[in-house]
């Protein structure tokens, strides 16, 4: 516990630089349990609430472009609520005071499920609807005079094209919405750095674990870029 | 096998057709000419209700087009269309460009479908190009494609809209070849066309459109060397 003693000593030029080179840098392996249940949490959220948000984004996003009044407006004011809001906003708002509203609490982990997902969801709306709308016109209407109906036209001629445009904005909002997880520390689910608080809370290493939990972040983001680097390769985007 | 009567189509406050009336018999093959601007394509786009009617009948193989009884995807698969600029589906291959629509709209078999497309291809002189994407083709050869992928629905009768002018000249006479076979072989068309030469040896009648209403129409050889209204004279001046 070399880091904690110099860290307690006065502050002087001379120490602040033993400081920097003593920090213990090793005992982050004895906290790599805690860290790794955030780590789970993080994934866990994300990746759930991600799934939900592409639904939603993508029965949103057409909804935008329906021809249906009632369906295109209630799309849209999904869409404008959601992207003109904070998510820390949304998150507290879900965790702390829907449950007035609907009478019974809703467990962290589920509310911020529901943020990830709303909140993604939102964004992959636009995203769906911008890819979509940017497919020629003349593709529908080649699909349409060949007998295949509206909707089997979307399926097999319009969204493959647009899937692949919605390729690249869609990983970035994925990092995004990763990222976006953090804050679902301030409704207590026990995500990455929320376990990275506590830790630096009881042991006073907030350089070593926070440092650490920023590592993951990145080792997570940067594993996705990747992932999606392949991806676009592939698909010759 | 298409009757159009007192046909009008308007975009928001515009009149783009006037009250067109028209019959085109069982393997005719009509061509429509005129200026741009004057409603050529809107028309031939009301066949199939690519465009919605506005007023007015058109039945299409018995089928009254603005009777709201009527499936229009069913009428479609009778009419097959070729469009200016191809439209192919440059996610999928040139032989699943053609084999689509026979096996989701017919019902026919992947195999079925595979074997119709290679004839069509075949037929249309690519059938060393069904294992490539649209993009890999020239001009000329993507819209004889798009022809083999309307006629693998075997339809009734084919609309082309202007299917030579996206086109480089050199490339716009393998694509009439095609539509010259296919009037050989007794299938009724439709040609909107600024191919003169086409609609003078192809066609069967030909129709002046200007202004949203059809000005002149009779026997090729007879609208060509002797038209009456001077606004068919002035046309013909022009182009020719």
């Amino acid at each position: 516990m070399d880091g904690l003693t110099f860290r307690a000593a006065p502050f002087s030029l001379t120490s602040e630089v033993k400081q920097m080179v003593n920090f213990n840098w090793l005992q982050v392996i004895d906290f790599l349990p805690e860290l790794f249940t955030g780590l789970y949490y993080t994934l866990l959220i994300s990746v759930i609430g991600l799934i939900i948000g592409f639904v939603l984004g993508g029965i949103f996003g057409l909804g935008r472009i329906a021809n249906n009044k009632l369906i295109k407006s209630i799309s849209a004011i999904y869409v404008e609520v959601i992207r003109g809001t904070p998510v820390l906003v949304q998150a507290i708002w879900i965790y702390f005071a829907l449950p007035l509203i609907i009478g019974f609490e809703i467990e962290s982990i589920i509310a911020g499920v529901i943020v990830i997902a709303l909140n993604s969801g939102a964004y992959i709306a636009e995203i769906v609807r911008g890819a979509v709308q940017s497919i020629d016109k003349g593709q529908m209407e080649a699909g349409r005079s060949l007998g295949l109906n509206h909707g089997q036209t979307m399926r097999y001629i319009i969204w493959p094209q647009a899937f692949k445009r919605m390729i690249p904005p869609l990983g970035n909002q994925f990092i995004i919405s990763i990222k976006d997880t953090s804050l679902l520390s301030v409704i207590l689910v026990p995500e990455l750095i929320f376990q990275g608080r506590l830790i630096a809370a009881n042991h006073f290493n907030a350089v070593e674990i926070y440092t650490t939990v920023a590592v993951f972040y990145l080792a997570i983001t940067l594993t996705l870029s990747f992932v999606l680097r392949i991806i676009e390769r592939r698909l010759d985007i | 096998m298409i009757q159009v009567k007192g046909l009008y189509k308007n975009f928001g406050k515009t009149e783009v057709l006037k009250g067109i009336n028209c019959e085109i018999q069982p393997s005719e093959v009509v061509c429509v000419i005129g200026p741009s601007g004057s409603g050529k394509s809107t028309f031939l786009r009301c066949l199939n209700m690519l465009e919605s009617i506005t007023s007015g009948e058109v039945i299409v193989d018995g089928n009254n087009l603005n009777d709201s009884n009527t499936d229009i995807n069913m009428v479609r698969t009778e009419v097959g269309m070729v469009f200016q600029q191809f439209n192919l589906f440059p996610h999928k291959k040139v032989i699943e460009n053609l084999m689509l629509a026979p096996q989701k709209v017919r019902n026919i078999s992947r195999q079925d479908a595979r074997e119709r497309a290679e004839k069509l291809l075949a037929k249309v002189g690519l059938g060393d190009k069904a294992e490539q994407y649209p993009q890999q083709l020239s001009g000329g050869q993507q819209q004889r494609v798009a022809i083999a992928r309307a006629l693998a629905m075997e339809p009734k009768m084919m609309l082309f809209d202007e299917p030579t002018s996206a086109l480089d000249p050199e490339l716009v006479g393998e694509v009439l070849e095609v539509m010259k076979q296919l009037a050989k072989e007794g299938m009724t068309m439709f040609v909107v066309t600024h191919e003169m030469g086409f609609a003078r040896e192809v066609g069967d009648r030909v129709l002046f459109m200007d202004n949203g209403v059809i000005v002149e129409e009779g026997k090729p050889d007879q609208l060509f060397s002797n038209p009456q209204s001077d606004r068919t004279k002035e046309f013909l001046n022009k182009i020719l």
